[in-house]
């Protein structure tokens, strides 16, 4: 199920920058000096070990880390410019779907979906909050468990149900840190076919976290891979894996399973 | 810090971590004060909370507090007795119980029922991502989870307090009315005769105090949880610890206040 690929002639259609992003904990330094542009309705891999620090990128991405240097400008907003009222106006307009889902457990499905919206929004009637929360679990395919708790889903439904959580707020950027991890090959197809579908019916731009080249390959346009701190290449997927670079060939070949 | 040569701690990794931790707890409830005046106000979390706190400890306290009732009264008599002065049982009782075992023993128990429960909520909702989800949705983590906690400890432990308070009086008219003969008016109006508005206002006052400080403190401790599932449990262990510790010194200090304005 290859994609056709989008073509990006306007480089003003940029909607994160990434210049010069450096972040350590301690000693340990996980970024050194990360670049980055995405442009808008476009899907980008960003591909690496683990422990490479992806999902740290990720979280500078969305406020929740701070980094020690550089600048990341999303939707033409200065992240560390902005006041904690404009921050969370941005983070309205991403959606962010964690390596762990990160679902409440504490609330029930509908309870998960309905609380961004009824905390953010006021003054929705009953049934706009249950048309919302409706479409959103159509767009996963989840309608049936509408009802349920999130501890009875599976692992690839909680997945679903996180990306679900994200639509509710209809954003115009998603980043999702390892969307497949860890689900079966069949879960996984449905996954990557599901971000596919939320880019084309949600015009959204992402970028998606992995280690899982089949993933990278079925639903984004370019790929970017992440080592030792920085992306070391960025291209369409046949560039990259056509590199002669020693530790992307390195990856490329323990990593292969299309 | 240029002097501190090789050292990279002030005094050493225990005692620098120390400071660092009562720093960071009077940085939160800073931010607490911050945030709870400022709206949006989550009124509906609050009430859920209060109905949750409440549920949780009221048998316990209705058990606790009706047996200390009968135990101190019947532990008392002897003493009184040799003095002849029986009579007065009533209203010592009515001392003992309304100015401190109500507010004491209340928060000591909801310190381990409520504040482990707070602590450990948090805390597996802080190491599951479930409060950096919240963040991302641009929902106040702080606000809605801690605020509504610690503003809901605030007000029902003050009234679990008065709660365990009436029911300790009953406990104690029950070992009274077993031994003399002694209507249940009649041992309240003794009981309370010589509780003045000062007493109900310390009794008031500490009972809101401790209900603060648990709420703060395990609110703190699971919301800076880290290191998996183990770290929630040492949380939750630390947030009644110290809980508990702080109680009793606060205990200390507002009888010493209470007593400096009632003897003034
Ligand atoms: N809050 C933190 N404090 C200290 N170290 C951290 C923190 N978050 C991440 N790290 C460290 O940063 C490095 C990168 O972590 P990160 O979670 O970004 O890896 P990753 O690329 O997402 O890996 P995986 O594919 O396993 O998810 C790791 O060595 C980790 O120990
Ligand atoms: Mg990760």
């Amino acid at each position: 199920m290859e994609k056709e690929k989008i073509q990006f002639a306007n480089t003003e259609d940029v909607v994160i920058k990434i210049e010069g992003l450096y972040k350590s904990f301690g000693e340990l330094e996980v970024l050194k000096g990360v670049d980055l542009m995405l442009q808008k309705g476009e899907n980008l891999a960003v591909l690496g070990r683990s422990g490479s620090g992806k999902s740290v990128l990720i979280k500078i991405l969305a406020g929740l880390l701070k980094p020690d240097k550089g600048n990341v400008t999303m939707l033409g907003k200065q992240l560390n410019q902005l006041k904690p009222k404009q921050l969370d106006e941005l983070r309205l307009r991403m959606g962010f779907s964690f390596q762990s889902s990160a679902l409440y457990d504490g609330m029930s499905v509908y309870d998960n979906l309905s609380f961004p919206l009824t905390m953010n929004v006021k003054h929705l009637s009953k049934k706009q909050v249950n048309d919302a929360v409706e479409e959103a679990l159509d767009a996963v395919g989840l309608i049936d468990k509408i009802e349920s708790d999130p501890e009875e889903l599976s692992g690839g439904q909680r997945k679903r149900l996180g990306i679900a959580r994200t639509l509710i707020m209809k954003p115009e950027i998603m980043l999702y840190d390892e969307p497949t991890a860890g689900l079966d090959p069949v879960t996984c197809a449905e996954i990557n076919a599901l971000i596919v579908e939320v880019q084309q019916q949600y015009k959204t731009s992402s970028i998606i976290i992995t280690h899982d080249l089949t993933c990278a390959k079925n639903t984004c346009e370019r790929i970017a891979m992440l080592i030792d701190g920085a992306f070391l290449k960025i291209g369409t997927f046949d560039e990259v894996f056509a590199t002669d670079e020693e530790q992307i060939k390195k990856f490329f070949s323990y990593n292969f399973t299309l | 810090m240029n002097n501190l040569g090789t050292n990279k701690y002030l005094f050493s990794k225990g005692i620098d971590s120390y400071f660092e931790g009562v720093y960071n707890g009077y940085q939160f409830t800073l931010r607490f004060f911050k945030e709870a005046f400022r709206s949006p106000f989550h009124f509906r979390e609050i009430i859920n909370q209060c109905f949750e706190i409440g549920l949780k400890s009221l048998s316990l306290i209705t058990l606790t507090g009706f047996i200390i009732g009968v135990v101190f009264t019947k532990q008392s008599r002897p003493s009184l007795e040799s003095f002849g002065a029986v009579s007065w049982l009533p209203s010592l009782m009515g001392i003992a119980i309304i100015r401190a075992l109500g507010p004491l023993v209340t928060s000591l128990i909801c310190a381990g029922k409520v504040g482990s429960s707070i602590s450990a909520e948090l805390g597996s909702m802080k190491v599951t991502e479930q409060i950096d989800a919240m963040e991302v949705s641009a929902i106040n983590p702080f606000k809605y989870l801690v605020v509504s906690r610690v503003v809901a400890t605030s007000i029902s432990i003050p009234i679990l307090s008065f709660y365990c308070s009436f029911i300790g009086l009953i406990g104690s008219y029950y070992n009274v009315s077993s031994e003399e003969a002694t209507s249940l008016q009649v041992f309240y109006h003794n009981a309370f005769s010589n509780i003045s508005f000062l007493d109900i206002f310390s009794s008031f006052t500490k009972a809101l105090v401790y209900g603060f400080t648990i709420g703060i403190v395990s609110s703190y401790k699971g919301f800076f949880a880290t290191h998996g599932t183990r770290g929630v449990g040492k949380a939750t262990n630390q947030a009644v610890i110290l809980s508990i510790f702080l109680i009793f010194l606060e205990e200390l200090i507002i009888v010493q206040i209470v007593n400096w304005i009632r003897y003034f």
